[in-house]
């Protein structure tokens, strides 16, 4: 039991920054049908600002957070309007076809100024505490990530929910003409949902350098793929789904390092992808309906 | 109040509107009858901005709104029910009528005004926070029709709001849309049920593939032989 315990929370750390990195893909696809494969590079930015902001600015943890999140945000809605808004009426394969460009791009353009090898936090820029409660092992980094991700996956709600600019987000992934009938600009509409699901990235790679200690500029590859595969689990499209899919790849990954063997975790994460997708196709929370059209 | 001038609309290389005019008096009430894919809709879509003319004008309380973006036209006091409905369908009825008044600042005033929609239809009031996809047609209708409300327009552009509806209830929305227009709101409305629309409407334009054929106050149209053969059954 204690053992059980003690990979759930593990898990549950790993899971939040999944969940994060895939509301950014969900929201996307959810408002433009885009799958965004440059969302991992995103995140890969983020945990740069955040590596530079502790490193050279001197910032604390949570500063460095918010300085990355500013930063992705700018960045989010930069790469949507230069890359993705020309192809807007294209076929959805141009546009995938662009963001896997994209991805590339933000990958070697960082190789390419900062260098190719990873870059090591400092042992004070988050010392490591450990507090044992009822036998558990908790370190102040699992604490870090758990609490920060739930505050902003409640901010994301909220916004989603209660505030005009939320609601009308999820007006024009309904139906983008019918928004536009009521006054709603989609390209602002768009814009902030690149800005909100890229500032999460950035917020889910301070924690990736956090946990791991380290940033390197293709660090957001495989995150990105499985906060993807998160995504897809839960219901791509679905806020949601991105955060139930989140978790549940996230536990099940530790559980199946723990109790079986590392070396199985992405083929038994996948697998049951693979079964969760076969009998229900639309994700754990999709909808059956068909394609909008 | 609208004037629509000579516009020319193309899907791709399909011509879908051909040199269409027409003109609707502030007060009044303007019925676009005709068949199936006989350019209704895109007329609408036109005038809403969705769609932009090739040549011609839209010009709207004097201003040439021809090249306006659509998301502005909604402010200037346009607003459109939509053909098909198109309710947000995952958003409660509350918060379909909350987009309605997207662009508003006065949130006392949309708030009466949400009210005045419920007391209108005290079904959605019943169901205000019900998600709207599971509502039924007619309950969907009145929520378009509450929603476009909503921005409080001084010209309303409705697309088809009795398809797909129960006898009864097209009588119903029949009923709302004159009491609409004695409150002072202009319509412009696009029936396949000429019939009912040329009952309601004063003046009535008869649309066929792209180019208006006749014209007319609506007594006159009703009368007329060729729109009895075409339109009205007999």
């Amino acid at each position: 039991m204690l053992e059980f315990s003690q990979q759930l929370i593990n898990g549950l750390s790993l899971g939040a920054i999944y969940a994060l990195i895939a509301l950014g893909y969900t929201m996307v696809y959810g408002i433009i049908l885009l799958i965004n494969f440059a969302h991992g590079d995103i995140m890969m930015v983020g945990a740069f600002v955040g590596f530079y902001s502790i490193t050279l600015l001197g910032s604390n943890i949570v500063a460095a957070m918010i300085f990355a999140m500013i930063a992705c945000a700018i960045l989010g809605v930069v790469i949507e309007k230069i890359a993705y808004r020309p192809l807007r009426n294209s076929t959805r394969i141009a546009a995938l076809i662009t963001a896997i460009g994209m991805s590339l791009f933000l990958e070697y353009a960082t190789i390419f100024l900062l260098g190719p090898q990873q870059k090591v936090f400092p042992q004070s820029a988050f010392p490591l505490q450990q507090y044992e409660i009822m036998g558990l092992l908790i370190t102040n980094k699992d604490i870090f990530i758990i609490v920060s991700a739930v505050v902003l996956m409640i901010i994301l709600q909220f916004i989603i929910k209660q505030t005009k600019t939320g609601k009308a987000m999820r007006a024009v992934s309904v139906d983008r003409e019918a928004a536009v009938l009521m006054g709603i600009s989609v390209d602002k509409t768009i814009s902030i949902t690149f800005a909100i699901g890229s500032a999460l990235a950035a917020a889910a790679g301070v924690m990736i350098g956090v946990y791991y200690n380290t940033v390197n500029p293709l660090m957001g590859i495989i995150p990105g793929l499985k906060a993807f595969v998160a995504a897809v689990l839960g219901g791509i499209g679905l806020i949601p789904g991105a955060m139930v899919g989140g978790f549940v790849l996230g536990i099940l990954e530790t559980f199946v390092s723990g109790y079986g063997s590392s070396l199985y975790r992405d083929a038994v994460a996948f697998g049951v992808l693979i079964l969760i997708l076969l009998i229900k196709p639309t994700g754990l929370l999709g909808k059956n309906t068909g394609e909008k059209v | 109040m609208l004037e629509v001038k000579e516009i020319d609309v193309y899907y791709g290389a399909i011509h879908a509107l051909k040199g269409l005019s027409l003109k609707v008096e502030q007060g009044s009430i303007v019925t676009l009858i005709g068949a199936n894919g006989a350019g209704k809709t895109t007329t609408l879509k036109t005038i809403s901005g969705i769609l932009r003319p090739q040549n011609g004008t839209v010009t709207y309380k004097g201003t040439d709104i021809t090249k306006v973006l659509p998301e502005k036209i909604v402010g200037l006091g346009i607003s459109q029910v939509p053909e098909g409905r198109r309710v947000f369908s995952t958003m409660s009825v509350l918060e379909n009528l909350e987009m309605g008044a997207y662009l508003r600042k006065d949130k006392k005033e949309v708030r009466r005004d949400i009210q005045s929609v419920f007391g209108r239809f005290p079904r959605l009031g019943e169901r205000r926070k019900q998600i709207s996809g599971t509502l039924s047609g007619g309950e969907q209708q009145m929520l378009a029709i509450g929603r476009a409300l909503m921005a409080r327009p001084e010209l309303l552009l409705m697309d088809e709001p009795s398809m797909g509806l129960a006898p009864l209830l097209v009588k119903e929305i029949f009923e709302i849309i004159k009491d609409i227009n004695s409150q002072g709101t202009t319509i412009l409305l696009v029936e396949q049920n000429a019939n009912m629309a040329l009952s309601i409407a004063d003046r009535a334009y008869v649309l066929e593939t792209g180019e208006i054929v006749l014209q007319g106050p609506s007594e006159q149209l009703m009368k007329s032989a060729e729109v009895k053969k075409a339109y009205l059954g007999g």
